[in-house]
């Protein structure tokens, strides 16, 4: 059985994996990182999103052995010092969940979003939440938390596309 | 899924050796059509080869081609200046693969050796005029591509990198199945002196393939306006759920005069 070796926010962890195992399940059975959800196991809703050396992925399709020697962050990785990151205080400010089932997925890419665009306007939101389901159509909220969660995080207003 | 030995190659030469001893082996790339199909047991290799420590990603401009590694990302080509400069198609092909998450791990040799009929990546190497290097040969993409998840690599044979010579002008538009993203009808078209080539993905029951009757109505003018009246058979098209044959024969059409159209823009 194959031994991995990875960094979860911030903390060195090791275990004894299946080969087959995916990287969700060794952060939710292994670790007990259970705010990793997953939602389709078929790599189309996103509730499964963590980042992988500062990347989205998704952690339903990635083998946990593929992620030796990485840095992973959860959604349990955001909050600091207990103060919840921007992006979940705006989803928390406007209401940017139903069920919340989605939400720890919605959150790592929304956050993704901001590292790669920096302040986004709606229309690149929309787009860039293509690979994130949310099951009780909440979608209008999430953008708008998403919106303000890069203003947040950026101290900027979204950059308008030419036409707006 | 059913359980597997997993390896990593540290080279592309270890990845062969391993390839010719390891037990029922598959290669794994991003695993992003892979790891899916082993959910589902469509596939169960004893062993899987994994790539990602070979040296086989990145991006570079050698002379009039642009050279992409095997393991190189949708997101990487999609940001990447130098595509975006030299081949300004491929960019954009690359950046609505999927979605975000997807792209961060899905690598254009995985696309490529997997030859789904309704990828994207296939449209732009026929079109191109791209080759494939493998760890034996050079395959021109006409000669790749054998039909549906088919192709011509041998069982030890490894994709390190696909080049593309830079054309003259060149589109790719897509009409995506809006769940999955993947093309219902994708048509690529390039523009290198006075050839012409037209490639369709999505649609054809073989796979990518070339549309020839287009290619010589826009040889002659490179303008959506040549395409009026040129047909395409319905008979060699798919047809599902999501699109019949007829309705993807008439999608080209139309996908087509769109692509000529951002060509020349």
């Amino acid at each position: 059985m194959p031994t991995v070796t990875l960094t979860v926010n911030g903390r060195s962890v090791t275990a004894d994996v299946d080969a087959r195992t995916l990287l969700v399940q060794m952060l939710r059975e292994n670790l007990h990182l259970t705010g990793t959800h997953v939602g389709c196991d078929t790599s189309q809703c996103g509730a499964c999103v963590v980042h992988v050396d500062g990347k989205a992925v998704k952690s339903c399709t990635t083998f946990a052995v593929q992620c030796q020697g990485t840095e992973v962050v959860t959604i349990e990785g955001l909050a600091q010092d207990g103060k919840l990151h921007p992006m979940q205080e705006a989803f928390r400010e406007h209401h940017g969940l139903q069920c919340g089932f989605c939400t720890p997925g919605m959150i790592m890419a929304a956050v993704d979003i901001v590292n790669r665009k920096g302040a986004v306007d709606e229309a690149t939101i929309r787009e860039e939440l293509e690979g994130n389901i949310c099951r009780c159509t909440g979608y209008h909220n999430i953008v708008k938390a998403v919106e303000a969660g890069a203003q947040a995080m950026t101290g900027k207003a979204p950059a308008r596309q030419a036409a707006e | 899924m059913y359980p597997f030995k997993y390896q990593k190659a540290a080279t592309v030469r270890g990845a062969v050796s391993l390839l010719g001893k390891a037990e029922d082996p598959k290669l794994l790339a991003g695993g992003h059509t892979l790891i899916p199909t082993m959910k589902q047991r469509l596939a169960s290799p004893k062993t899987l080869v994994d790539l990602s420590g070979a040296g086989l990603s990145g991006i570079e401009q050698k002379g009039r081609n642009i050279v992409i590694g095997a393991m190189t990302t949708h997101a990487e080509v999609a940001a990447s200046p130098i595509v975006q400069q030299a081949i300004p198609a491929l960019a954009q092909l690359a950046g609505h693969i999927g979605d975000p998450h997807v792209r961060h791990r899905g690598t254009i040799g995985g696309s490529v050796a997997n030859n789904d009929p309704a990828a994207d990546y296939p449209a732009a190497l026929m079109a191109l005029g791209a080759t494939v290097h493998t760890s034996k040969r050079k395959i021109p993409a006409e000669e790749f591509f054998a039909g549906m998840f088919a192709t011509a690599l041998d069982e030890d044979e490894v994709i390190t990198k696909i080049a593309f010579p830079v054309p003259a002008k060149a589109a790719y538009v897509k009409f995506p199945n809006p769940a999955s993203r993947y093309a219902i009808v994708g048509v690529f078209v390039a523009k290198k002196g006075s050839q012409v080539k037209v490639a369709v993905t999505g649609a054809g029951s073989g796979g990518v393939f070339r549309h020839t009757a287009m290619e010589e109505a826009l040889a002659k003018r490179f303008n959506p306006k040549s395409l009026e009246g040129v047909g395409t058979p319905a008979a060699d098209l798919n047809g599902d759920i999501h699109a019949s044959a007829d309705y993807r024969a008439h999608l080209v059409g139309v996908i087509a005069k769109r692509a000529v159209a951002a060509a020349i823009a």
